[in-house]
């Protein structure tokens, strides 16, 4: 296929409105295969404006006389005017957008033709977490082997090639127990929690079905991580649908763990919201964010309307339920729902970021998001195909990233010293997971992206992020190692909507970038006062 | 004193507020002439001021005792369960009487003794002068002979009583003074009465013989309602607003359906549009502006101190906030004793009116976190000493009654204890000269206006976020100070070794000689390789708290295996009102 195919009109003149905070741009509007760009007149600035076409979510047009409008609202939650000269063009271009950003194949996409400068190809493609995680569990325990049975994506087409199971299980009793679970996720190991010897475990649901069936190795499995843990040691299955919906799963196949098989452990059911009510919730939030007149009681009722918050707290405490159970329970928990690629992630990788210090760290926390989401096989590509501002109607879209994006953003702020990234860190993966130049969050399992060659072809994110230029932007100034876990509130009270994201280009929330710059001024004064005395006191050696 | 029976109980339960599985401390109960104060048996003790004490109840007998609910002006709620009944009620019918006081020659401050002598309490007093302040705006100037104005700009902010106008009531010398005010401005030929009720109210009031000017008998006069509700509006609003935020297991959902229907945060937006109102009047139209309500001391004085604060940047300091409380609030006569309940008197003249204004001073605060020179906590200890009759600021009800009490004899003022505790509440971000256009202009929007959750839950350490940036910011900008003093110490002496040394080489041994005499270089060094600050302890206990403090579920039963015993629960900050 050819782009130009799809490319109605090579340009026109335009304006281009951004929002209160930026000054109108005016210029030559060119459509190409992959970007929309304005390039201004000889007197005005230089910069040249792009925008990503993937990043479009919804386009409006509208003609009037011998102009048009065109309005584009953008994944990352902008919202754009641009004022074309000529109705034909504007329909032309309009088209032109419509077609190129709704393109689903995934290798013609940009990363595949973004060749940056200073970057490598290849270069920061060598997480291979689970091994890496394996290495760094291995040091602690025994009880743990990497396995490779998945080596070929047949026993669960949505895991990476290597997982960590209980070394009592052999790759056979594995198989039989990727039989019994939806999608062949069956349980591997998420964390294993260090100061207490416990686990965390995820999964799919059981495929138990009407007739209750039974798999006697993902028995054996489950008995064996709780075995290995400590003689006597209990697990907890917490469930992330109620316990009627679970019930009802049975119906189409699926089910839960049976409480007579799975001695030992017992089920937690905590609902949370997924799929399209989830999305529903998103598109709401930002149908209230977008209008600045409505009165106090308006916004409040539809703050409280959309329930996004709710789905904060609930992720967020049934999280630190997990980790609760860990840390203070001493027990090993397994956390599934339906098919164990949504709700399921957004646990596991919470609780893991209230106990582990280490995932707190810039490098900790990238690979937190490789090996919880990217690699445990989230599917990106579907959930994150539209934003909140789409026409169509949600098919698989949810916005589950962006939930747990959220909660993090929720404990930064319960916790300001204690992560070593920062909101832009947050705002930087939201806008990636959505569109971006990069390979990392492209297709919906690590098979698929092993298929397109994504790591050979495409450039990581990480290797993007992690230049130099990027980490003022990033990082967070007063961080400070915390060896402790964090515990949040997660009281209403101490939840608070995320403006910086939700309102980030209509009414940006203080600390304003003048008060955050100055904050960054005292904190690298401390560092690097913190080393002058030394040099200035060894100077005049000779 | 003849109200205490009971001085001492032991064996006295504290219940956590929001935990649902009735998890307590348990621990002694005191009773002195002016505080209760709990000890539990970590010895963190709980202080409060009888003054402070704006709900005392006694509920019903449980098994495990007497429950003792008391609810704070100051936003604490504490629930104390007292095995005897007998105990209890002592305690209670004592609280009736020490909460609520007769004279106000009862009240703390004419007790509270600092140890200061006359002249110390005098230049306390004179910390902060109002003929000085006038001087400072550049009044009385030729225009203006008396009344308040704004330093930069001929408008003049000018507040009133509403007019006793009735339906056709005019009054020629009132008309005359106005047209006087406006007149003074030679910038603008006519002038803003701004009256800061709603209309419906106004009307009303004009059959009572009140009323609002009529812009017929007034010449060049723009009339203009803001709509700010009264007292009694406030009062239930904030009431419905501590109802909700008491609750147990309270729903995201709850919540905020709860903040919509208190209808709180409304009320501040509609103060702050006021005062912006105001703001924009005098700076774009340089018109000056009369501010009115119906009496004269609340709105009145939230819209004209709100509307100084966005004008001038001197408002914006420490100093000048108290400068500006003085003179917008105490001077101009807002009721405090009757709008704090400071004696036993009529509930219905009770209303948060300055709690409102400190809120929408936060609310500036969180929008221009680098024009304030004070911070958050300034503004809780402001609120603390309003209702805590320590200090004689707040006493009485106007500067008549204020005079007839003799508080600069025979109280001190809060001030300059506040000042010599500076450094605890300055904002670390402030930047006196980042102020580009000295007027603030903050934005409306309702997205902006939040929870003050600092405010109405400072007791609540478990809803609060476990670090505290300003703190940190603090102790960098500390150290910042002190490691660059030692730089110099370091380079002055490595001077005059040199001096000394006529071969000019420094040996190892003159090295060590010089470094221990820093201690934050120490420090730095040897925090070099894991942190580079020292974290203070408090912040880390808080840190590690247990996650049982925290409603997690109402699965934690499922674990079911009890708490942990022992609840480390430090949460640092014991507030003291003493």
């Amino acid at each position: 296929m050819e782009f130009s195919e799809l490319i109605r009109t090579g340009q026109a003149q335009a304006e281009l409105l951004r929002g209160p905070e930026m000054p109108p741009l005016r210029g030559t509007l060119c459509v190409t295969g992959h970007h929309l760009l304005l390039s201004p007149g000889p007197q005005a600035t230089p910069d040249l404006w792009l925008l990503l076409l993937r990043s479009v979510d919804s386009i409006e047009k509208r003609v009037a006389g011998d102009a048009g409008t065109i309005t584009l609202r953008c994944k990352d939650l902008r919202v754009l005017q641009l004022d074309i000269e000529g109705v034909e063009a504007t329909l032309d271009i309009a088209r032109s957008i419509e077609a190129l950003s709704s393109l689903e194949s995934v290798i013609t996409s940009f990363p595949f033709f973004y060749r940056p400068k200073g970057l490598r190809l290849g270069e920061a493609w060598h997480f291979h977490p689970p091994e890496r995680y394996y290495k760094r569990i291995a040091r602690e325990t025994r009880a743990w082997r990497l396995s490779e049975a998945n080596e070929d994506f047949s026993l669960c087409p949505s895991y990476p090639r290597a997982v960590i199971v209980p070394r009592a299980v052999d790759d056979d009793a594995l198989a039989r127990s990727a039989r019994f679970r939806q999608g062949g996720r069956f349980p591997v190991l998420s964390y294993y929690h260090a100061p207490r010897g416990t686990v965390l475990l995820r999964s799919s649901q059981p495929l138990t079905g009407r007739q209750k069936l039974r798999c006697a190795e993902d028995e054996e499995l489950l008995r064996a991580v709780l075995a290995e843990a400590r003689p006597g040691a209990r697990g907890f299955i917490v469930d992330t649908r109620s316990a009627q919906a679970a019930k009802q799963a049975r119906m189409t196949g699926g089910g839960t763990e049976a409480k007579a098989a799975y001695p030992g452990w017992k089920r937690l059911h905590r609902p949370l919201e997924r799929g399209r009510p989830l999305q529903e919730s998103f598109v709401r939030l930002m149908e209230a964010c977008g209008d600045p007149e409505q009165s106090m009681d308006r916004w409040l009722s539809r703050l409280d309307g959309c329930r996004w918050l709710s789905h904060v707290k609930e992720a967020l405490s049934t999280a630190c339920l997990a980790a609760q159970g860990m840390e203070w329970e001493g027990a090993c928990i397994l956390v599934h729902g339906a098919e164990g690629t949504d709700s399921t992630l957004l646990v596991t990788s919470l609780a893991q970021l209230i106990l582990d210090p280490l995932s707190r760290t810039m490098a900790g926390f990238q690979e937190l998001i490789e090996r919880e989401w990217i690699q445990a096989g989230h599917p990106f590509q579907l959930r994150c195909a539209h934003s909140a501002f789409s026409h169509t109607r949600p098919k698989h879209e949810a916005p589950i990233f962006l939930l747990f994006l959220d909660c993090v953003w929720q404990l930064g702020r319960q916790f300001p010293l204690s992560l070593e990234f920062g909101e832009g860190m947050l705002l930087a993966l939201f806008d990636h997971s959505y569109a971006s130049p990069f390979g990392t969050f492209l297709c919906n399992s690590e098979k698929e992206r092993c298929l397109c060659e994504v790591r050979t072809r495409t450039h990581s994110l990480w290797s993007g992020l992690n230049q130099p230029k990027e980490q003022r932007k990033l990082r967070n100034p007063l961080y400070v190692p915390n060896p402790l876990a964090i515990w949040p509130s997660v009281e209403p009270q101490s939840l608070r909507l995320w403006q910086g994201l939700f309102l980030r280009w209509t009414h940006p929330p203080e600390p304003s970038e003048v008060a955050w710059e100055k904050v960054w001024q005292i904190a690298t004064d401390q560092k690097t006062e913190g080393s002058q005395p030394t040099d200035s006191a060894s100077e005049p050696q000779p | 004193m003849e109200h205490i029976r009971t001085t001492k109980v032991e064996q006295v339960k504290l219940l956590d507020r929001f935990s649902t599985s009735n998890k307590s401390l348990t621990g002694t109960l005191y009773l002195t002439a002016t505080h209760l104060l709990f000890i539990d048996s970590h010895q963190k003790e709980t202080w409060i001021l009888h003054h402070h004490i704006a709900l005392v109840e006694k509920l019903a007998l449980t098994t495990s005792g007497c429950p003792l609910v008391i609810q704070c002006k100051n936003f604490r709620t504490v629930h104390f369960i007292v095995p005897r009944e007998r105990d209890c009620h002592d305690i209670y019918n004592s609280l009736l009487q020490l909460s609520k006081q007769a004279k106000y020659e009862d009240l703390y401050a004419f007790s509270y003794n600092p140890k200061q002598n006359d002249s110390e309490r005098l230049r306390g007093w004179q910390l902060v002068d109002l003929a000085e302040e006038y001087k400072r705006m550049g009044v009385p100037n030729s225009n203006w002979q008396l009344s308040d104005a704004n330093r930069d700009y001929k408008a003049a902010i000018c507040r009133c009583s509403q007019p006793l106008s009735g339906f056709s009531a005019r009054c020629l010398e009132d008309e005359h003074l106005l047209q006087a005010i406006s007149k003074a401005n030679p910038a603008n030929r006519y002038m803003y009465v701004m009256d800061t009720r709603p209309r419906l109210n106004a009307m009303a009031n004009r059959a009572a013989g009140k009323g609002y000017e009529n812009e017929d008998n007034y010449s060049n006069i723009r009339f203009q309602f803001v709509g700010i509700e009264n007292i009694h509006v406030m009062r239930s609003s904030l009431q419905k607003l501590l109802e909700v935020n008491g609750t147990k297991g309270l729903s995201v959902s709850d919540f905020y359906s709860g903040l919509e229907n208190a209808g709180w945060l409304r009320h501040i937006k509609a103060v702050m549009d006021a005062a912006i109102f105001l703001a924009k009047a005098i700076m774009v139209e340089n018109a000056s502006v009369l501010v009115h309500c119906s009496d004269g001391w609340d709105r009145t004085s939230q819209v004209c101190s709100l509307g100084s604060l966005l004008l001038d940047p001197y408002y914006r300091t420490i100093r000048g906030f108290m400068v500006l409380i003085e003179k917008d609030w105490i001077s101009f006569g807002h009721k405090y004793s009757e709008r704090c309940g400071h004696l036993d008197g009529d509930p219905k003249e009770v209303s948060p009116v300055f709690t409102q204004f400190l809120e929408c001073v936060w609310h500036l605060t969180e929008q221009f976190p680098q024009a304030f020179e004070f911070n958050e906590a300034f503004l809780l200890q402001i609120h603390e000493h309003i209702h805590s009759c320590q200090f004689g600021n707040f006493i009485g009800n106007c500067q008549k009654e204020r005079e007839e009490l003799k508080l600069k004899e025979k109280t001190y003022s809060l001030w300059p204890f506040l000042l010599d505790d500076q450094e605890k509440y300055v904002n670390p971000l402030y930047s006196s000269t980042s102020q580009k256009p000295a007027v603030l202009e903050p934005n409306t929007v309702a997205f902006h206006f939040k929870f003050w959750r600092n405010m109405y839950h400072q007791f609540d350490r478990t809803l609060h976020p476990r670090q505290s940036v300003f703190n940190i910011i603090m102790n960098m900008n500390e150290q910042n100070k002190q490691l660059q003093k030692d730089v110099k110490d370091l380079e002055s002496q490595i001077k005059q070794h040199k001096n000394k040394q006529t071969d000019g080489v420094l040996t190892k041994e003159l090295l060590n000689s010089v470094r221990p005499e820093s201690p934050a270089l120490k420090t730095s060094l040897c925090l070099k390789e894991q942190t580079l600050l020292p974290v203070n302890d408090a912040l880390r206990t808080i840190e590690g708290s247990n996650p049982a403090d925290n409603r997690y579920s109402e699965y934690a039963d499922e674990f079911s295996k009890a708490e942990p015993a022992v609840v480390s629960s430090e949460y640092g900050v014991a507030r003291m009102t003493c």
